[in-house]
C-alpha cells in the first residue's frame, strides 16, 4: 500500500487507495477508452452526425466507405455514420436503464435476506426464482407487443427479470459479511437494522454487485438489440442497431459493409462492458484485493 | 544409507546446511529481500527451532529449503545443501525423489492441508506408493496403519477410512504428520506445527514430536512463533527477526543467558504463567521489508544501539568459542552482563464495588431442531453453555478460560444479547435484559461493549478511523461535531495511537493498530463492561504485552468491569482479578487468579496449566497429558462432564453425579468429586487420562 499512497499524496489531497486502484487498472481504462466515445456520441447524437440520419441521398445509394461518407450509404442513401452514431441510444438506454433499475430493486431484496436469513430469506429466494425463470427475450416481445414501441416499459420488464440475479449476488456476499465481527460489533451497539444493512454492510458488498452489475448491461444492450432486430425497436426510418443489421441481411453479399458497422459498434460496446466488468472484479473482488495488499 | 552417506555422518557433517542464503521476492514496485545471510544446520537426530514474530521470514526459510518459494522467489545467493546434494541446482528428478520422502514438509494448518475429498487413508498410501515402490497393495495398507498407530491416533484401520473433516483438529495434525512421515524421512519440517490447536493437544503432539524423533533418528525443523514450545522440545534454536538470523545457539544457552537484545526483549515480553512476570512490551515495529535499514536491523527498537550499530554490515559475533552460540550484535558483551528483563508484577489492588451483571442457571442451546424433530426424539441440540451462573462486579476483570467449543465466547456473546437466550437469567443492573424498556435498552447497549479476536475482522474495511470511534460518540453522547472530533483524538491518544490516523482505513494499520482502534471505538461509548473475546491472540507477542498493558491501565482509570475470555491462561493471569474455567459449556472452577493456581486444583485446571510450555528449557513440572478430545456438546457425559478423561477420577460416582461447585475457601470453588487433599497432593509426573 505503501507506492499507492505515495502516488496519491501528490496533490496534497489524499485519494482513498481504491481510486488509484480504479484508475491504473488497464483493463477498466482500456474498456473505458472504448466504451466512452460509444455513449458520448449516442448522447450528443445529431450534434456530432455529420448527416441527418433520416435523410436519403438517392444519387448515392450504396456508396462504399471513403469518399464524401466515410463509413458509406445504405440502400436508401443515408449516410451510415451517423445512423451508427444514433443508432446505439435504445440499445444503451435499455442496458443502463435497466440494470440502473434491476441494481435498486436487487441490492435491498439481496441485503435483507443475506442478514435476516431464516425464513425471510427462504421466501425471498424463492420469489426470485420464480422471476428468474422467466426468459427475459421472450418477456420483452411479449410486452413491447402488448405497449408497442414502448421503450419505458421494456427497461421496466428487463429490470424486474434482472433484480433477482442481482439479488442472488448480493445476498451471497451478504452472508459473508453478516458474520463477520464489525456487523456483530454493530448490533452490539444497538443499531438499526437500517444502519447495518446500509451502512456497514453494503459498502463492503459493492464488489460483486458492482462487477455484475456491469456484466447485465452487456447483456442488456444484447437483449435491446435482439429486440429491434426482430423489428420491434423504435421502427423506421429512426436509426437502430438491431434493425441496421436486420435490414443489412438483405445485402449482406453485394455491400457487407451495411452489416459491419453496426454489428462492430455493437461488439465494441458489450465487449467494453465486460472488460471494465473483469477489471471491476480485479480491484474490488475482496479476494484478489487481499492477495494486492 | 550408502556407505558414502554413512561415512559422511560419521564425520558430524551436517545432514542439512543452509549457508548465507539470502531470498528475494520480486514485485510490482520493486524487490523485497524477504531473508538476508541465513544460515543454519540440521544434525540427524536433532531438533532445531526457528523462532520468529510474523513477517520474520521463517515460513520463506521452510519453503526456500523445499525449493517451493513462488515464481516470484527466487534463492540469490548461498548455499542449500541437504546431505551431500546441493538443493539449489538440483535437477526436478532429483527434487521429486527428495521432497516428501527424504524431507518431508509439514505444513501450518491441517484443515487446508489435507485434501478433504480424499480419505485419511489413501492420503497416506499416496506418499508411500510415490516413494517407497510397495511390493504390494497390501503392503502399503501395512505401512498406512502403522504410521497411522506411530502417530497415537486411535484405530488406524477406522481413522484411515475416514475423511478429514471427521477428524478433529489435533486428529488432522497427527494424519497430516503420519504422511510426512510416512517415507522414513531424514529431515522433518514443521512448520507452526501446533498453531490453532487447544494446549492440551498442543502438549500431546509436542511429546509426540520428542519420541518420534527417538525412533526415526531423524533430524527436525521446527518453525514456530512460541517460544515456550522451543524451550520444550528443540536442541538448538534460531531467532529470526525481519529475515535476519540474530541469534543462535544450544537452546539452554539462549534461554537462560540471552547474547541479543531482540532474543532478551522477547523473552521479556512473553508471559509466563504463575511466574508474577511484569511482561515488557517491544517499542517500536518490525520495519517494513521493501526499506531495510543500514546496519543492524534491530537498532532502532534496542536499548543497546550506538551509531555504530546503523551503518555498515552487522555479522555474527561468537558467544562460545566453538561458535555453537552465536550473536548479531556489535555490542553482544554488554547485552550479557546487562540484559533486559521483565520486572516484577504489582498486582493492582482494584476495590471491587457492586455486581452489575448477574448470571443465574444460564443456557443457550443451537440447534434445537425442529417440531417433528423434535417430536420423533432423536435431536439434540448442541448445548453451548449449560447452566452457567457468574456475576461481575464494579471495576473487576473476570477472566473465563477454556478450550475452543467450550462455549466461553457463545456465553460472552450472550450475556450482550448477541444470542438469544434459551434459558436463565441475565440481569444488568438488576433488571432482566430481556425485559427492557427502549430507554433502557439504549443505555445497555453503551453501558456494554465488545472487542473482538480478529482486529481486522472487528474494524468496517470501507470506514475511516474517524468515522469508526466517532460512531460510539454519536450514537449515546450529546456532543457536537467539534467536540466529538477532540473526544476522537484523546481516545486515540489514551490508546497510544498519533491524530494522523483518523483518516486511515483499517487495512492501512497493521494488527496492533488495529486492535487499538477496536479498543478506543469500545471506550468511546463510556461503558461499564467490557467484553473482550480473545483480544490478543492473534496478535504477535511483542504486540500482545503492548495492549495487555493498555487494558489494564484503562480498566484502573475508568473503573470499566471486563470479562476477558481467552484460551490462554497467561494472558488471564496478567490481567484478570478472577477467574472461572469452563468445560463443556459449564463452570467447574473459579475463583480469585492467584487461588486458581495454587492447590487445590480442579484436575481439569491441573491439566491446562501442565500442558503450558514453560520457557525454562529445564522445567519439570508434571505432565499431565489429557486424553482423547472434548466430548460432542450434543451428548455430553452423564455425571460430571470431565470424567471422561480425568486422570483422577474415582469411580462409579463421576458418572452418575454432577458434583457440585462447593466453595474450597475464600471464594474458591471448584466442581469435583475428589476431597481437598486430593485436589492438592502432587500428581506422580506423566500421567494420563483413563
Amino acid at each position: 500500500m505503501a507506492t499507492e499512497d505515495a502516488t496519491a499524496e501528490t496533490d496534497g489531497e489524499r485519494l482513498p487507495p481504491i481510486v488509484t486502484a480504479l484508475a491504473t487498472n488497464r483493463r477498466i481504462l482500456v474498456g473505458l477508452a472504448l466504451l466512452v466515445p460509444v455513449v458520448v456520441a449516442a448522447i450528443l447524437g445529431e450534434a456530432v452526425a455529420p448527416y441527418d440520419p433520416t435523410e436519403t441521398h438517392v444519387a448515392q445509394r450504396y456508396a462504399g466507405p471513403g469518399g464524401q461518407f466515410i463509413l458509406g450509404t445504405d440502400h436508401l442513401g443515408r449516410d451510415l455514420l451517423s445512423r451508427v452514431i444514433l443508432g446505439g441510444r435504445t440499445s444503451l438506454l435499455l442496458g443502463f436503464g435497466a440494470t440502473a433499475l434491476g441494481l435498486t430493486l436487487g441490492v435491498p431484496i439481496g441485503l435483507l435476506a443475506g442478514y435476516v436469513k431464516g425464513r425471510t430469506d427462504e421466501v425471498l429466494m424463492r420469489v426470485m426464482d420464480i422471476i428468474i425463470s422467466v426468459p427475459t427475450l421472450l418477456l420483452g416481445l411479449l410486452i413491447l407487443v402488448a405497449l408497442p414501441s414502448n421503450i419505458v416499459n421494456v427497461i421496466l420488464a428487463i429490470g424486474v427479470v434482472y433484480a433477482p440475479r442481482i439479488a442472488r449476488v448480493t445476498r451471497s456476499a451478504t452472508l459473508s459479511v453478516s458474520e463477520q465481527e464489525y456487523v456483530l460489533a454493530a448490533r452490539a451497539r444497538g443499531e438499526s437494522n437500517s444502519y447495518i444493512l446500509f451502512r456497514e454492510i453494503l459498502p463492503n458488498v459493492t464488489g460483486p454487485v458492482v462487477v455484475e452489475g456491469s456484466v447485465r448491461v452487456g447483456y442488456a444492450i444484447m437483449i435491446g438489440t435482439a429486440l429491434s432486430f426482430l423489428g420491434l425497436g423504435s421502427g423506421p426510418p429512426n436509426p437502430d442497431w438491431g434493425f441496421m443489421i436486420a435490414t443489412a441481411r438483405e445485402h449482406i453479399y453485394q455491400t457487407p459493409w451495411f452489416l459491419i458497422w453496426p454489428s462492430l459498434a455493437l461488439l465494441v460496446t458489450v465487449m467494453a462492458t465486460n472488460v471494465i466488468g473483469d477489471g471491476l472484479r480485479d480491484v474490488l473482488d475482496p479476494r484478489v484485493t487481499g492477495e494486492r495488499q | 544409507m550408502s556407505l558414502e552417506q554413512q561415512n559422511r555422518r560419521a564425520e558430524g557433517d551436517p545432514l542439512l546446511s543452509v549457508d548465507s542464503v539470502d531470498v528475494t521476492f520480486e514485485v510490482a514496485d520493486g524487490t523485497i529481500r524477504a531473508l538476508r545471510d541465513v544460515s543454519l544446520d540440521v544434525r540427524s537426530g536433532e531438533t532445531v527451532g526457528i523462532a520468529g514474530e510474523s513477517g520474520s521470514g521463517k515460513s520463506t526459510l521452510a519453503l526456500a529449503i523445499v525449493r517451493y518459494l513462488d515464481a516470484n522467489g527466487r534463492v540469490d545467493a548461498g548455499s542449500i545443501t541437504f546431505d551431500g546434494t546441493d538443493l539449489l541446482s538440483a535437477s526436478r528428478g532429483q527434487l521429486r525423489s527428495i521432497r516428501g520422502n527424504r524431507i518431508a514438509h509439514v505444513a501450518q494448518n491441517p484443515a487446508t492441508a489435507l485434501n478433504p475429498s480424499m480419505r485419511v487413508g489413501a492420503q497416506v498410501r499416496e506418499a508411500i506408493e510415490l516413494h517407497q515402490d510397495p511390493e504390494s497393495t497390501a503392503a502399503a495398507d501395512e505401512r498406512v496403519y502403522e504410521v497411522l498407530d506411530q502417530v497415537n491416533l486411535p484405530d488406524p484401520e477406522g481413522i484411515a477410512r475416514r475423511y478429514p473433516h471427521e477428524l478433529s483438529g489435533g486428529q488432522q495434525q497427527r494424519a497430516l504428520l503420519a504422511v510426512g512421515l510416512s517415507c522414513n524421512p531424514d529431515l522433518l519440517i514443521l512448520d507452526e506445527p501446533t498453531t490453532g490447536l487447544d494446549v492440551t493437544t498442543q502438549a500431546k503432539f509436542l511429546d509426540l514430536v520428542e519420541d518420534l524423533k527417538a525412533e526415526y533418528d531423524a533430524g527436525i525443523l521446527l518453525i514456530t512463533h512460541n517460544l515456550g514450545v522451543i524451550a520444550q522440545i528443540a536442541d538448538r534454536v534460531n531467532i529470526l527477526y525481519a529475515g535476519e538470523m540474530l541469534e543462535t545457539g544450544p537452546v539452554e544457552d539462549v534461554f537462560t543467558e540471552p547474547a541479543n537484545p531482540y532474543t532478551q526483549a522477547l523473552l521479556a515480553t512473553t508471559p509466563e504463567i504463575a511466574t508474577n512476570k511484569d511482561v515488557k512490551p517491544i517499542p517500536g515495529r518490525i520495519p517494513e521489508l521493501d526499506r531495510i535499514p543500514d546496519g543492524c536491523i534491530f537498532a532502532d527498537r534496542c536499548a543497546f544501539a550506538t551509531e555504530e550499530c546503523r551503518s555498515g554490515d552487522v555479522g555474527m559475533a561468537a558467544v562460545a568459542e566453538d561458535r555453537a552460540h552465536e550473536s548479531r550484535c556489535l555490542h553482544w558483551e554488554e547485552v550479557v552482563a546487562n540484559p533486559v528483563v521483565a520486572g516484577e508484577r504489582e498486582r493492582v489492588e482494584r476495590t471491587r464495588g457492586e455486581a452489575i451483571m448477574t448470571v443465574s442457571d444460564l443456557r443457550k442451546y443451537y440447534d434445537e431442531g425442529t417440531f417433528v424433530q423434535n417430536l420423533l426424539g432423536d435431536h439434540e441440540p448442541v448445548r453451548a453453555v449449560d447452566g452457567v451462573s457468574l456475576t461481575i462486579h464494579e471495576s473487576e476483570a473476570v477472566g473465563l478460560v477454556g478450550e475452543s467449543g467450550c462455549g466461553k465466547s457463545t456465553l460472552g456473546r450472550t450475556l450482550l444479547k448477541l444470542h438469544a437466550v434459551t434459558d436463565g437469567r441475565i440481569e444488568y443492573d438488576g433488571r432482566d435484559i430481556h425485559d427492557l424498556s427502549k430507554q433502557e435498552l439504549n443505555e445497555f447497549h453503551s453501558e456494554c461493549q465488545i472487542i473482538f479476536q480478529d482486529p481486522e475482522a472487528s474494524l468496517n474495511p470501507s470506514k475511516t478511523v474517524r468515522a469508526i470511534v466517532e460512531r460510539p460518540l454519536k450514537l449515546f453522547g450529546d456532543r457536537g461535531p467539534e467536540a466529538r472530533d477532540d473526544r476522537v483524538v484523546e481516545l486515540l491518544d489514551q490508546v497510544n495511537l498519533g491524530a494522523d490516523i483518523v483518516d486511515k482505513r483499517p487495512q492501512e494499520l497493521s494488527g496492533g493498530q488495529q486492535q487499538r482502534v477496536g479498543i478506543a471505538r469500545a471506550f468511546a461509548a463510556d461503558p461499564s463492561l467490557i467484553v473482550l473475546d480473545e483480544p490478543v491472540s492473534s496478535l504477535d507477542v511483542s504486540v500482545q504485552a503492548s495492549i495487555l498493558n493498555l487494558l489494564e491501565d484503562l480498566c484502573t482509570e475508568y473503573g470499566t468491569s471486563y470479562l476477558l475470555i481467552s484460551h490462554d491462561l497467561s494472558v488471564i493471569e496478567a490481567l484478570c482479578d478472577r477467574v472461572a474455567v469452563m468445560y463443556l459449556g459449564e463452570i467447574i472452577e473459579t475463583g480469585a487468579t492467584d487461588r486458581i493456581f495454587d492447590p487445590p486444583y480442579h484436575p481439569y485446571t491441573r491439566a491446562l496449566l501442565s500442558s503450558i510450555p514453560s520457557l525454562d528449557p529445564h522445567d519439570d513440572r508434571d505432565r499431565i497429558r489429557l486424553d482423547g478430545d472434548v466430548p460432542d456438546a450434543r451428548d455430553p457425559p452423564t455425571g460430571c462432564s470431565f470424567h471422561t478423561r480425568c486422570p483422577q477420577k474415582i469411580g462409579e460416582v463421576c458418572e452418575t453425579e454432577d458434583p457440585p461447585l462447593d466453595d474450597v475457601g475464600d471464594g474458591h470453588a471448584v466442581s469435583c468429586h475428589l476431597d481437598e487433599a486430593e485436589m492438592s497432593d502432587p500428581l506422580d509426573a506423566d500421567i494420563t487420562g483413563s
